[in-house]
């Protein structure tokens, strides 16, 4: 007997899993099926667990400092294992909480491979993704959300054992002497900065011109300082053309605008951006289209395949959990008929890098905001200003404002220094209730916290800043 | 105890209601058989008592709201002595599980509250005020229908034009009254209301007129006769042959004046001014001419004197020169007869039993029959049309 429902998802990311429960709570009968662990990459190997490992790197640099705080701490040491093992009991605990929400939400959990195999007809395959299905199921809609996996450079070839992705980062058996990180984005910079905190001598490359490349240019300069005074070796306009392994390490020949150079380390990891999982999901002669490896989907993430969605890092950057969520939420409210959906906005998505110090930003950079054609107001309040970064001890950072000279629209806010990732949101709140610095200056920020440098940005850009 | 106050089946067909007005507020107290608000129904607007003592508590569904359902709980009432009830949260109907394709909301509503206000995004309102778009035009994508920024912009790109052109406010303009338009208004419709006025068409064949004219200007240097120079001094020649037209009705008397003085009806921008060409009957037709200019011109200017467009005995008003074919005028009080001239123009007429062409002007006297009498206005008439018919007269 084929099951039918109003709604399956192949897929049980943060894309799949929270698209689920939303078209659970809308009434309709939905289903997910996930091959590996629901939560997916974030969840188990991404977002959750790296956050746990920085935590770990975070409380040891504190403790190596204790002294500027009057403390004192002898034979500071970390044991890796339990380190990692913490990790994976707070990635474990969090998957148990996605099956339990599954459950409450009255959400079918198919295990297993899901392929489209007709229409309205999804395929299952319990043991790899060949042959004759297991089982079919019948789906009114049906959401492709089967994420994506690191990119892989021909030359640059992961082995697991001295030449990593994320997924060897986050448990490795031994601590690295040094380490050599290609790609500094999000993923490079804080893996960099969890084994740099620990004490591996760390490398990144970088094939643009700055660290973290997305981020606003002034970001990227001061982030990049930080890590060097930290002891990061940094090289950007620089890319990895061939790896050389033998039983000491790895060694990268590095070419760059200074010419060719050869950089030795014990473990690689790479981390240069991501291929969609496409593959195996019987796209072939559907409408289904992809653009340069991802799937091509509408502003209600609907395919060319009529009934047929694609949400999350299928159909393209920024490779973020919480795009992936709010797509999710939006295809099946849409689908659901909900009244006031509304698109997603891609210049009102935060981003967080979660190194030390943090860094968290949004909607468009300076130089972004001006090759669009804005005539600019920038304020600019440096962390040095904010008691309270005085308190914490931690006064290295800065938050930048981007507004609309004639409009007043906050444009971007970029951040850098210590909990940024907790203070974006509030960026993100004003640019969806469409505030001007007008409302901004109006709110009072409380004393004494970071935020109060949110606040003082926001005056510096209208030149009116009290405390700098 | 609060008593809850229901949206009252005013008619028994009634199912649902707007509710006009309040008559009490939030904390007013209440007595039996006191008006408490008043509703619409599809057929008339109703007031509601209050049932019983009290203080009125909160206000649940606020004025202004319209198709409110029978048995909606619309505001609490507090017993006498008891404090009024906090407000409430709005009760919120138990959330229906939306079953698909539910039906969607009104898209592109207004989202305006019962007072008029326009929920919008603060950078929608700027952006609203810096292109001059109009808020309340345009419906909102956002939440509830509020207002954002691309809803201003897309408004403004399509258009509206006409409404970016515009400022920001009602569908009007009010354009304050001069004291020249109050005088104008006063008088026409004092003179329309009070005076008996009837109306006597002629045609002129101008033919002859009109040759003349051109003659005339053709052969002395700097003279430019117009049309209704002529029609003035026929017009005043025509008043010396019939004088009881050149007469006003007074409280006691009808006054017949002596002198032929024609007031001249003149646009201006402030309105409608009749400067007066006096002893007009005496005058050649040069002099009517450049007395016109001289006068029309500084009519424009609002630089008339007084003694300039006040008095006169007869008014001409000619609107030939715009193409208006025929009109009936309002008397210019105390006068008793004005001369509404229309334009000149080729019309079949029949001569001789054959059909002809001939260039007529087509001339309406409104007369004030208090004054005039039906067979007097049509012997001016008749002398009027003689004149403009044989022009060699205006010329002597």
């Amino acid at each position: 007997m084929v099951e039918s429902f109003d709604l399956v998802v192949i897929g049980g990311g943060p894309g799949g899993y929270v698209a689920a429960i939303r078209a659970s709570q809308l009434g309709l009968k939905a289903a997910v099926v996930e091959r590996e662990h629901l939560g997916g990459i974030c969840l188990n190997w991404g977002c959750i667990p790296t956050k746990a490992l920085l935590r770990s790197a975070e409380v040891f640099h504190l403790m190596n400092n204790a002294g500027a705080f009057g403390l004192s701490a002898s034979n500071v040491s970390f044991d890796l294992a339990q380190v990692v093992q913490r990790s994976r009991a707070v990635a474990a605990q969090l998957q148990s909480g996605v099956k339990h929400l599954l459950r409450k939400n009255k959400v079918t959990v198919i295990e297993g491979h899901g392929r489209l195999a007709g229409k309205g007809r999804v395929a299952i395959f319990k043991n790899g993704k060949e042959g004759k299905p297991d089982a079919e199921l019948a789906a009114k809609h049906i959401i492709l959300a089967t994420g994506a996996r690191p990119r892989v450079l021909p030359g640059l070839e992961p082995d697991g054992r001295q030449v990593w992705t994320y997924k060897e980062a986050m448990v490795p058996p031994a601590m690295p002497r040094s380490l050599l990180v290609v790609g500094s984005g999000a993923i490079g910079i804080e893996f960099a900065s969890f084994y740099r905190t620990l004490g591996a001598a760390v490398t990144v490359v970088e094939v643009l011109d700055r660290v973290l490349p997305v981020e606003d240019e002034e970001i990227s300069a001061l982030a990049r300082k930080s890590f060097e005074r930290q002891g990061m070796k940094i090289m950007t306009s620089a890319t990895v053309k061939a790896l050389k392994k033998s039983a000491g390490g790895v060694t990268a020949s590095i070419a760059s605008s200074a010419g060719e150079a050869s950089v030795s380390a014990e473990r690689v990891i790479l981390a240069v951006g991501i291929s969609a999982n496409t593959e195996n999901l019987g796209l072939e002669g559907t409408g289904v289209k992809l653009d340069r490896g991802h799937v091509v989907a509408g502003p209600w993430l609907e395919t060319g395949e009529p009934g047929v969605y694609a949400i999350g890092d299928l159909t393209g950057a920024p490779w973020l959990a919480h795009k992936a969520s709010q797509e999710g939420v939006i295809c099946v409210e849409k689908i659901a008929g909900v009244a006031g959906v509304q698109p997603l906005d891609a210049t009102r998505i935060p981003g967080c890098t979660y190194c030390r110090p943090q860094v968290a930003s949004i909607g468009l950079t300076e130089k972004k905001a001006i090759d669009a054609g804005h005539k600019v107001k920038v304020g600019r309040f440096p962390l040095i200003g904010n008691g309270k970064a005085i308190a914490l001890g931690d006064t290295e950072g800065m938050v930048k404002t981007v507004f609309d000279a004639g409009t007043g629209a906050l444009l971007g806010a970029h951040m850098i220094g210590p909990e940024v990732t907790e203070m974006i949101q509030g960026w993100g709140i004003a640019q969806t209730l469409e505030t001007t610095e007008a409302e901004l200056m109006h709110t009072v920020f409380p004393h004494p916290t970071l935020s109060e440098a949110m606040h003082e940005s926001v005056l510096d850009a209208y030149g009116h800043a009290i405390h700098i | 105890m609060s008593t809850e106050i229901l949206m009252p089946a005013v008619a028994p067909s009634m199912t649902e209601g707007n509710i006009v007005r309040w008559a009490k507020k939030e904390g007013d107290p209440v007595k039996q058989g006191e008006v408490l608000l008043e509703i619409e129904t599809d057929k008339a607007v109703v007031e509601v008592e209050a049932q019983q003592d009290g203080v009125l508590g909160s206000i649940l569904v606020p004025e202004g709201t319209s198709g409110v359902k029978v048995a909606t709980v619309i505001a609490l009432l507090a017993g006498k002595g008891e404090k009024a009830p906090a407000a409430a949260a709005p009760k919120q109907p138990a959330r229906a599980a939306v079953q698909p394709p539910a039906a969607a909301a009104p898209a592109h509503a207004v989202a305006r509250d019962p007072g008029g206000r326009v929920f919008a995004s603060p950078l929608a309102r700027r952006i609203a005020r810096d292109l001059n778009v109009d808020l309340a035009r345009v419906s909102g994508s956002g939440p509830n229908g509020r207002v954002l920024k691309a809803d201003v912009q897309a408004a403004s790109r399509a258009g509206a034009t006409a409404l970016a052109a515009r400022p920001a406010g009602p569908a009007y303009e009010d354009i304050p009254h001069s004291n020249t338009r109050r005088v104008i208004a006063q008088r026409l419709a004092e003179a329309k209301r009070s005076v008996p006025h009837f109306y006597l068409t002629i045609d002129c064949e101008v033919d002859a007129l009109l040759a003349a004219r051109t003659q005339a200007n053709e052969m002395v240097a700097g003279l430019k006769l117009s049309v209704n120079d002529l029609v003035i001094k026929a017009a005043a020649l025509a008043l010396r042959k019939v004088p009881a037209v050149n007469a006003a009705w007074g409280e006691n008397a009808i006054r017949r004046f002596r002198d032929v003085d024609v007031a001249v009806a003149v646009s201006a921008p402030s309105g409608l001014v009749t400067p007066v060409v006096r002893n007009a009957d005496a005058k050649s037709l040069r002099e009517i001419s450049a007395e016109m200019k001289e006068l029309a011109a500084r009519a424009q200017q609002s630089r008339l004197r007084p003694d300039e467009y006040q008095g006169g005995g007869f008014t001409v008003s000619n609107l030939g020169m715009v193409g208006i074919r025929e009109f009936a005028a309002i008397i210019n009080p105390p006068q008793a007869c004005i001369l509404a001239v229309g334009a000149s123009e080729q019309r079949p007429i029949v001569r001789d039993g054959a059909l002809a062409v001939a260039t007529l002007m087509t001339c309406t006297l409104s007369v004030d029959h208090r004054a005039v009498d039906g067979t007097l206005g049509a012997a001016f008439l008749a002398a009027f049309k003689k004149l403009v018919e044989s022009p060699i007269a205006l010329f002597l």
